[in-house]
């Protein structure tokens, strides 16, 4: 199945990875041959069976509703690219 | 000193035989002289190494527990607190974790000694360890070749003795594959078994932690200490750990081998065929009887898997936007542009496939069609396993439809890659526990023999490889050379 | 061309747990910027969420509240977009199994009409960051304190239709989830937020017109104009033939307008799915009934019950029952009296009136129920008249001492002595002997100065229903 330069260029964005002129065209042939290859599905007799989200056949653990984090900010800005005053700085967010 | 496995090494410095100091020296400076043609680190902590080596040999009683002052390696995936955490990628080339992840808590508490982090294929999405951001591992058997991958970095260096054993993660073959491919031992045990809190996420229900070593015995003792439940991890299960090493030497006798019908056709090599069947053959002289069994839904195992990985991966590996760590594109000029160029920039090719085609199954009009049909395929698959368990007690078979190929001989069709996990993926799909040890050579290259249980039965798996390897030496052979 | 509004609301209210949904870091108010941001907040390589007790148990109360059915297994999904506040590029949400839907609230609306809304569904969430946009040399500066804080999304049926009801139910909503406990419903500070979504259609047709999304309204007044805005533009654009665009749009106070919201304009394609890193939530029997066991009386059937055991009107009722605080102070001030009105009048009175003018909560007032009870006690055993009750009231609050003390020290007691009243009245009436007069040739009103004189005489204090007895013997001759 042949996904199209426009689907693929949708996608791209959708997960905001840039992709340079040149390199569509790689894309568009991959993912088709991706896409191509996992439509083998389609022939899989699932009538009636349910989804498994997880191997493990277990419910969600619940944590008691205590603080249990103290403030490490100094430790985790040190990776920050851009800090101010405390704050993550990214370029400007319109609203 | 080098050739020795974990178990001999504990031996060995509990009798002062050697220290932890000297042993570590040694090691660093096997690593300083052979790594380079291998490629299999990315970071080096020898003088953190030392200090703990030190500090190890000072506390050493007569007692110590069974890892005390060993040495080993953790994949680049684990956060390591203070020292560089890359995931094989651009984007975390700068990265510094501040936290220790579960599992490598576990094993400094358990006394091993960290020796550095090892390379892999980037964010763990490959099968050959040519995605990495830091370049390809070889396969110190013959390097013009690949290692296997994801854990390719560890495979190359346990093979080629630079460090007794390391850590691994394995989402649908990446500690199996690359054990088979540098003829060493690797185990992935059951989904939940070991905590993944610190472990970068590829695809959540898939990814397990593991090890690559040179013996079962090595793997049992590890796992022993990595296993069990973690309050932090929502996916860890809260069972008992047992002592996997005191089930080791159990007999064999009555045990039900299945080997599955649908991989041993047309597809898998004769020579490697002949090595499998031999495996089977001292399986059965050890009391074991072997029986075909059929997964009829397995053929579908590849497709499902690339469906349900690349989704969850696709967003899992949103929040690297160079927003609060990582790589962050020059000068942006917006924020569409930082988003953008950071992760054009940041990831490699074969991630950005795989985010591409997570986000296609998982969008407006498709949802249904792949990503909830590839679940319902994988309950098929899950549901193919249980029916076998039911007449046999392990499955057996081929690690990997070939041995190692040539660096650069699959990268030009990203399906052709793909399949190189066709017997391992149906494991991580069904979340059962799956080791890969050394049973044979083909044309000079190792050959694995893969050994799958039922859920949280890892002792048994362990206890045939064990058997296996008291009966042959395959395990016990190492690349020569330089490497000798 | 008869138009019918149709309004449904998505309120947002943040649960009040000690720490985040997904992680232990706390959930305070006014912190520094991202000093509350653990690691799972910050969207970290490698770390995992997992879900906290008391955020279920909230869920579970509202559930229970709403006659709502609580979903023995629901299940967490991501949302995924890429926004600054939202560090994971994921909000983890609930989709297809939300934990509690097909709740309702009645509503009782000023002309005394009562309505039933549906609530279709509220699920958990977590919060995401926030964004400053003061300067940054052109950047803006994000603070994920917020990010992880648990929310509980609201959503009603599209069962409204006015401006008026929807405020009403948003009331409802603001007062149920602070009286359970679970929201303090600040909504200055962002913890209690709505959005609405509005469409218009001609009476009688069936169809839902298309409706635009307003935004993070945080004042129920904001709610009513942004509402009433919103209706007249989209009639506008239906009655000159045009058709109303589906978007997201934002209030804007200052022009009291509604209008386009610029970068959520692109319709989002967040595909969810189950959360790998979570597993379903199962709650059982005996979760809900422990919740059940906890409930305080709701809103409603405390009303009910002011109306029965007290005697009060609806309207008194449901001012006095608005929230725990006050209800709580009233029912301890009128248990201690006989009269209840009397209770009821002076806390929807005096107190009130002086809470409102120093802008205090009930929860700060100066004069405690206990207090205000030994005043009334005061009033009800004739100690003092209503009036001077005022007095001591205003003396009370300024900190002076207990009503005893304050009656005491200022003399206040009231005279009911017969004998020292008489005298007094005898003195009032010798010494106005024009007056005396002309109430006896028949100017009836001069009664009235009689008795302010005989109040001036005495300070206030005479009892005033001796006062008039005494007077109409001794005015008579």
């Amino acid at each position: 199945m042949k996904l199209s330069r426009h689907e693929v260029e949708a996608i791209a964005h959708l997960a905001r990875l840039e992709i340079s002129a040149e390199e569509v065209p790689v894309y568009v042939d991959n993912l088709s041959r991706i896409i191509d290859f996992v439509q083998q599905l389609e022939r899989a007799d699932t009538e009636g069976v349910t989804p498994m989200a997880h191997p493990l056949n277990m419910t969600q653990p619940l944590r008691d509703d205590v603080v249990t984090e103290p403030d490490q900010r100094a430790l985790y800005q040190q990776n920050a690219q851009a800090v101010e005053s405390g704050l993550y700085l990214v370029p400007r967010v319109i609203e | 000193m080098h050739g020795m496995t974990l178990a001999g090494i504990a031996r060995a410095l509990r009798a002062r035989e050697f220290s932890s100091e000297e042993l570590v020296r040694h090691l660093l400076a096997r690593i300083e002289r052979l790594d380079p043609e291998l490629n299999a680190f990315i970071t080096v902590t020898g003088d953190a190494a030392l200090d703990a080596a030190r500090a190890a040999d000072a506390a050493r009683t007569d007692g110590g527990g069974p890892l005390a002052g060993v040495p080993i390696a953790h994949k680049d995936i684990f956060c390591t607190a203070g020292v560089k955490t890359s995931c094989g990628s651009r984007m975390l080339d700068n990265f510094v974790s501040p936290y220790d992840a579960t599992v490598v808590e576990r094993l400094r508490d358990a006394g091993t000694i960290m020796l550095g982090k090892t390379n892999m294929d980037e964010f763990a999405m490959g099968s050959s360890n040519e995605t990495s951001f830091y370049g390809p591992v070889r396969n110190p058997w013959d390097l013009g070749r690949v290692p296997g991958g994801s854990s390719g970095g560890s495979a190359a260096a346990v093979a080629a003795r630079l460090v007794p054993a390391a850590t691994g993660t394995d989402t649908g073959g990446s500690i199996r594959q690359p054990a088979a491919l540098a003829g060493i031992t690797g185990i992935k045990p059951t989904y939940g078994r070991v905590s993944r809190y610190g472990m970068i996420a590829f695809a959540s229900s898939l990814d397990q932690a593991g090890v690559l070593t040179q013996t079962a015995e090595d793997a049992a003792l590890l796992l022993t200490a990595m296993s069990g439940h973690d309050p932090r991890d929502s996916t860890s299960v809260d069972a008992p750990v047992p002592d996997y090493a005191a089930g080791l030497d159990a007999t064999l006798e009555g045990l039900r081998i299945g080997v599955v019908e649908e991989f041993m056709d047309e597809g898998l090599d004769p020579a490697n065929a002949a090595a499998i069947e031999a495996a089977l053959r001292v399986l059965e002289g050890l009391g074991a009887v072997v029986r075909r069994v059929s997964l009829p839904s397995i053929g579908l195992s590849v497709p499902a898997y690339y469906v349900v990985a690349p989704a969850e991966c696709s967003s899992n590996l949103s929040r690297f936007d160079g927003a609060r760590f990582g790589y962050r594109a020059a000068q942006p000029r917006d924020l569409e542009d930082l988003y953008k160029r950071s992760r054009g920039e940041g990831f490699g090719a074969e991630v950005k496939r795989r985010i591409m085609t997570g986000t296609y199954v998982l969008s407006a009009g498709y949802y249904d069609a792949y990503y909830l049909k590839a679940q319902r395929v994988r309950q098929l698959i899950a549901a193919d396993f249980r029916c076998a368990f039911e007449a046999v007690d392990i499955i057996v078979g081929p690690t990997s439809p070939t041995p190692a190929f040539e660096l650069g001989a699959k990268v030009d069709d990203p399906v052709t890659m793909y399949l190189n996990d066709i017997y391992t993926i149906g494991v991580n799909l069904a979340g059962l526990p799956g080791l890969s040890a050394p049973c044979g050579f083909v044309d000079g290259l190792p050959v694995g023999l893969q050994i799958v249980g039922r859920a949280f039965e890892e002792g048994r798996i362990l206890n045939v490889a064990h058997r296996f390897q008291q009966e042959t030496d395959w395990h016990a052979r190492a690349p020569g050379g330089a490497f000798a | 061309m008869e138009w019918e509004t149709v309004i449904g609301l998505e309120i947002h209210a943040q649960l009040a747990t000690q720490s985040k949904i997904f992680s232990g870091a706390a959930t305070a108010y006014g912190a520094a910027p991202n000093s509350q941001a653990c690691l799972v907040d910050l969207g970290y390589p490698g770390v995992l969420p997992v879900l906290n007790v008391g955020v279920v148990r909230m869920a579970v109360a509202f559930g229970l509240a709403t006659g709502a059915t609580i979903a023995p297994r629901s299940v967490f999904a991501r949302k995924n977009y890429f926004y600054p506040d939202l560090p994971k590029g994921y909000q983890i949400s609930q989709y297809e199994l939300p934990v509690v839907h097909d709740g309702r609230i009645e509503l009782r609306l000023d002309d005394g009409s009562r309505k039933t809304i549906g609530i279709t569904r509220a699920h958990l969430e977590e919060d995401a960051g926030k964004s400053l946009h003061e300067d940054f040399h052109g950047q803006s500066g994000i603070d994920l304190n917020r990010a992880g804080t648990p929310l509980l999304e609201i959503v009603s049926e599209p069962d409204l239709r006015s401006a008026r009801e929807a405020v009403a139910y948003m009331k409802a909503i603001h007062q149920l989830v602070r009286y359970l406990g679970i929201c303090d419903g600040n909504m200055q500070e962002g913890s209690f937020r709505c959005d609405a979504n509005i469409s218009v259609r001609p009476f009688g047709r069936h169809k839902f017109g298309t409706r635009a999304e307003i935004k993070n309204l945080n004042s129920f007044r904001f709610v009513e104009r942004a509402i009433l805005f919103e209706v007249e533009r989209q009639i506008d654009i239906l009655e000159s033939g045009g058709s109303v665009v589906q978007e997201t749009r934002l209030y804007d106070p200052d022009k009291d307008e509604t209008r386009p919201m610029r970068s959520k304009e692109e319709a989002n394609d967040y595909r969810y799915f189950p959360d790998p890193d979570l597993l379903p939530l199962e709650i059982g029997h005996e979760l809900v009934d422990e919740v059940r066991a906890g409930l305080p009386e709701l809103p409603w059937h405390k009303r009910d019950r002011f109306m029965d055991a007290y005697g009060l009107s609806e309207y008194d009722a449901g001012v006095l029952s608005v929230g725990r605080a006050v209800a709580d102070y009233f029912e301890t001030v009128a248990a201690g009296l006989a009269d209840k009105k009397l209770a009821a009048n002076w806390v929807m009175g005096e107190l009130a009136g002086a809470l409102n003018k120093a802008g205090l909560d009930i929860s700060a007032s100066p004069i405690r129920a206990d207090a205000l009870l030994s005043l009334l006690r005061r009033v009800e055993d004739e100690t003092i008249s209503g009036k001077i009750a005022k007095e001591v009231f205003e003396a009370m609050w300024a900190g002076e001492g207990e009503a005893d003390a304050v009656i005491e020290a200022r003399g206040l007691k009231q005279i009911t002595d017969t004998g020292s009243v008489e005298a007094v009245v005898r003195e009032v009436i010798a010494a106005n002997p024009q007056q005396l007069e002309q109430y006896r040739a028949g100017k009836d009103k001069l009664f009235g100065f009689f008795v302010g004189q005989v109040m001036k005489a005495t300070g206030g204090k005479a009892n005033p229903a001796l006062v008039n007895e005494l007077l109409k013997k001794l005015l008579a001759g």
